[in-house]
Formats: C-alpha cells, structure tokens, sequence
C-alpha cells in the first residue's frame, strides 16, 4: 500500500476538462490507429503533480476498458482478428513484465535520470526506424497512385506463409492463411515490451502485423485494440494490487477517450487503408523529435554531458511536451480531415445511385 | 457519417444510458475519498479499479455509442473491410 496523501492529486474543474479533452483527442486516434494518445497522457497527468507510477498505472487503467469499447466497435465492421489479437496479446503481457522488470533494473541502477533516459532513447531509436519505414511506405503508395488498390503482400509475409512447422501451424482469418504460431510470439513480445517502455506498443504491434504477418492496415490496426486490451488488463490489475491506479483520473480520461474512440472507428469505415499508415506514421516521426529533445536532459542528469542550465532544462522540456500534444493533435486532424473527404465521396456515390435509380424507374435506360 | 434515413435513431437508450453514465459519475467523483481509500489498499481491492473501469466501459461505451449515432455519425455504408 502507498500513502494516498502523495500519491491521489486533488481534482478542480480545469484538471477534469484538460483530461477529457485529452482523453477525447487519444481516443480518436487509437479508434482509427488502434494505439497512439497513450504517450501523451502520461506526461499530462504527470504535468498535473500525479507521480509517474501512478500515471502510468491511471493511464493503463483507462487503456483496457476504452480498447474493449473500440474492440467491439471495429468488430461490428469485420476488422478485428480476434484469435490473433489474443494469441499477440498473450506474449505481449509477457512483454509487459519483462519490459517493466528492466525499468526497475535501471532505476535502481541509474534512478529516475537514468530510466527516463533508456525511455527517450528506445522512443528515439524505436520510432526512427519504424516510423521512418512506414510513413516512406504510406508516401509510396501515394506517389504510386495505388491508394486504392489492395494492399499488396511483401517478401517476408510471403515467407512466413512459406514456412511450415509441425504441430505450431494456425489459421488466422486477417492473413487468410495458416502460419506458424512461433512467428507471433517474439512480435508480441516487442509489442508488450515497448508498451511498458513507452505506452505504446502500437508502434510495433501495428506494423509488424502489417509488414511480418501480412495483415491488412485496417485489420492491424482493429487487432491491436484486441492486444491492448489484453496487455491492459493484466498491467492494471498488476498495478492495482500495489494500490496505484487513480481510478478517478482513469475514469475521466475514460470519459473524454469512448467519445474518440467511437469517432475515430466510424472514420476507419471512411478512409482508405494506407492512411492508417499516414497517421501512425506522422505521430511516430514528431514524437521521436519530441522526445529526442529530452534526450540531452536526462544525459546532463546523469553526468554524462555538461550540466544544461535550468532555463535551457525548461525550454526543452516545454518544447517537448508542446511537440507530443502537438503530434496527437495533428494525428486527430488528419483523422477527422479523411473522415470528411470520404463522408463527401461516399455522399456523391449515394447520390449518382439515386440518380440512377430514379432514371431507371421512369424507365429512361 | 451517413444519416441513416431508414433505421429509427437510438434516443431513449441515449437518455437511459447517459443518466446512467452521469450518476456513475456523479457517485465516483463525490466519494473521492473511499475510493481512494479502498482502491490504494492494493491487495484483493484490486479487483475494485478494475471491477469499476469494465462497468464504466459498459455504460458510458453504450451512451457514446449511441451518441454519435442520434448526432448521424455512422459507419459508411460501403464498409471497408480487409481483404
């Protein structure tokens, strides 16, 4: 048990409305992505004096009962792979432990500095190559002209399908094939670990789904709700056994995060699939430069570069704070502006069946 | 998006769930104290937390849900599916 008077912040009107209004934002973005806002509400509710473990526990704690939410929803339009979302999810809590087992090695190795470093770096290094391939991916298949087509397999989900290993072999309905369970598991792994690094495993679970496995953008996408809804469940409840999770902040966020989530699922209906890739891709390339300003910080923390001065201290962490609200922001307006153009062509398209229907009633074709 | 001309819209279950939602709501945020109390015991009262956000997703996911549909926010009717 830990002492409440530190660890429970008092809540006034603006704290609620800045994290419903953040929760919404969050929620929209993981309704379409299927992950993302996470990232940013830790460090806002720690920006209110709620300590880190805390926040992190809350934030997990609004995490699975809003992925749930979504999970059902994009079911409702065939997107979710259940038996895959569950199979991921399972390694992934494993993820999650070991993930959360090394934060607490290098804390008491290095203390706070030193696990805020390791966080920023593998947020740094992680979203560079990952964010990095995707948005060229998304920016391909723009330039290419092929937004519309079906997506196209690549070389290594061709090969995984190649392999087949006895007795391991299960039938996924978002691959439409049969692959060899032992490929999921080291993906759901990086997936819960980075959970537990950064808050969200997305990053990974999206894209190595797509690009590992095969499966569709806006079935990745909807799986990964099933993942964190898993990975959630298990790190709340790990959480609450310590008596750490704010169940008022959760619950708040959760307020604001169902009115999101449920938008930002209708707009997969929307959208074409490749921008599930141009909105995780754009979130992951400003949030890497968000966190790489922090990077100096933490490593003038620690010793290992000149002591920065406290105005530059409170710039950069200003600035970087500024730069993640900024990319959830972004992340929504891009979702909301495909939301729009695709409301506006799917309009036309009922209109022109109209047209053509009442020609043909009175018998013109 | 599209505004359903046909199917009746969801208004009542609106009303219900959204009382529903504001009284959960209203009774979280004015036992803050016994809540905090029982949910930073840790131990068993972990269920508490958890127990609380699974029924909060249910109610206040329903009323969301519905939301959207009675403003004429609804899945395309071209829906956009995998493969």
């Amino acid at each position: 048990m830990h002492d409440l008077a530190t660890n429970f912040i008092n809540l006034d009107t603006i704290t609620i409305l800045y994290l419903f209004a953040v929760g919404f934002v969050g929620g929209l973005v993981s309704g379409f992505i299927g992950s993302g806002g996470a990232f940013v509400l830790t460090p806002a509710m720690m920006s209110l004096g709620v300590p880190g473990l805390v926040a992190v526990a809350s934030n997990m704690c609004h995490k699975f009962p809003k992925a749930l939410v979504g999970a059902i929803k994009r079911a409702k339009y065939g997107q979710v792979d259940v038996k895959l979302g569950i199979v991921l999810g399972i390694s992934a809590e494993a993820g999650v432990l070991y993930g959360a087992h090394i934060q607490e090695r290098i804390k008491l190795a290095f203390g706070d500095a030193g696990s805020n470093l390791y966080v920023s770096v593998a947020f740094v290094v992680i979203l560079a190559l990952v964010g990095g391939f995707v948005i060229r991916d998304a920016w391909k298949t723009y330039t290419a002209g092929n937004a519309d087509a079906e997506e196209k397999l690549g070389l290594l989900p061709l090969w995984v399908r190649t392999v087949n290993i006895p007795g391991t072999m299960v039938y996924f309905k978002s691959l439409n094939a049969r692959i060899s369970i032992l490929f999921t598991i080291p993906l759901g792994f990086a997936t819960g670990l980075l959970a537990a690094t950064i808050a969200v495993g997305g990053f990974i679970g999206v894209p190595s789904m797509i690009y590992v496995l095969g499966a569709p953008s806006l079935m990745a996408s909807a799986t990964e709700l099933v993942i964190a809804f898993v990975m959630g469940l298990g790190g709340s409840f790990k959480f609450a056994l310590s008596g750490l999770v704010d169940i008022r902040l959760a619950m708040i966020i959760l307020a604001g995060s169902l009115f999101g989530i449920q938008l930002g699922a209708i707009g997969t209906t929307y959208v074409k699939p490749f921008m599930i890739k141009v909105v995780m891709g754009v979130i992951m390339v400003i949030v890497l430069f968000s966190r790489g300003l922090m990077v100096p910080v933490y490593m003038s923390q620690l010793g290992l570069m000149d002591k920065l001065g406290d105005t530059t201290t409170s710039i950069l962490k200003t600035t970087s704070f500024g730069i993640m609200i900024f990319a959830l922001l972004l992340g929504a307006f891009i979702v909301l502006g495909a939301m729009w153009t695709g409301r506006k062509e799917e309009m036309r398209r009922e209109a022109r069946l109209r047209q053509t229907s009442g020609a043909m009633e009175h018998g013109e074709i | 998006m599209a505004t359903s001309t046909t199917r009746k819209k969801p208004v009542a279950m609106l009303v219900v769930t959204g009382i529903f939602s504001i009284i959960m709501y209203a009774a979280l945020l004015s036992q803050q104290d016994l809540v905090l109390k029982l949910c930073g015991k840790g131990g068993l009262n972990a269920f508490l937390p958890i127990i609380t956000a699974f029924a909060f997703s249910i109610i206040h996911g329903t009323f969301t849900g519905h939301f959207w549909t009675v403003l004429g926010f609804e899945a395309a009717k071209r829906k956009k599916e995998g493969h």
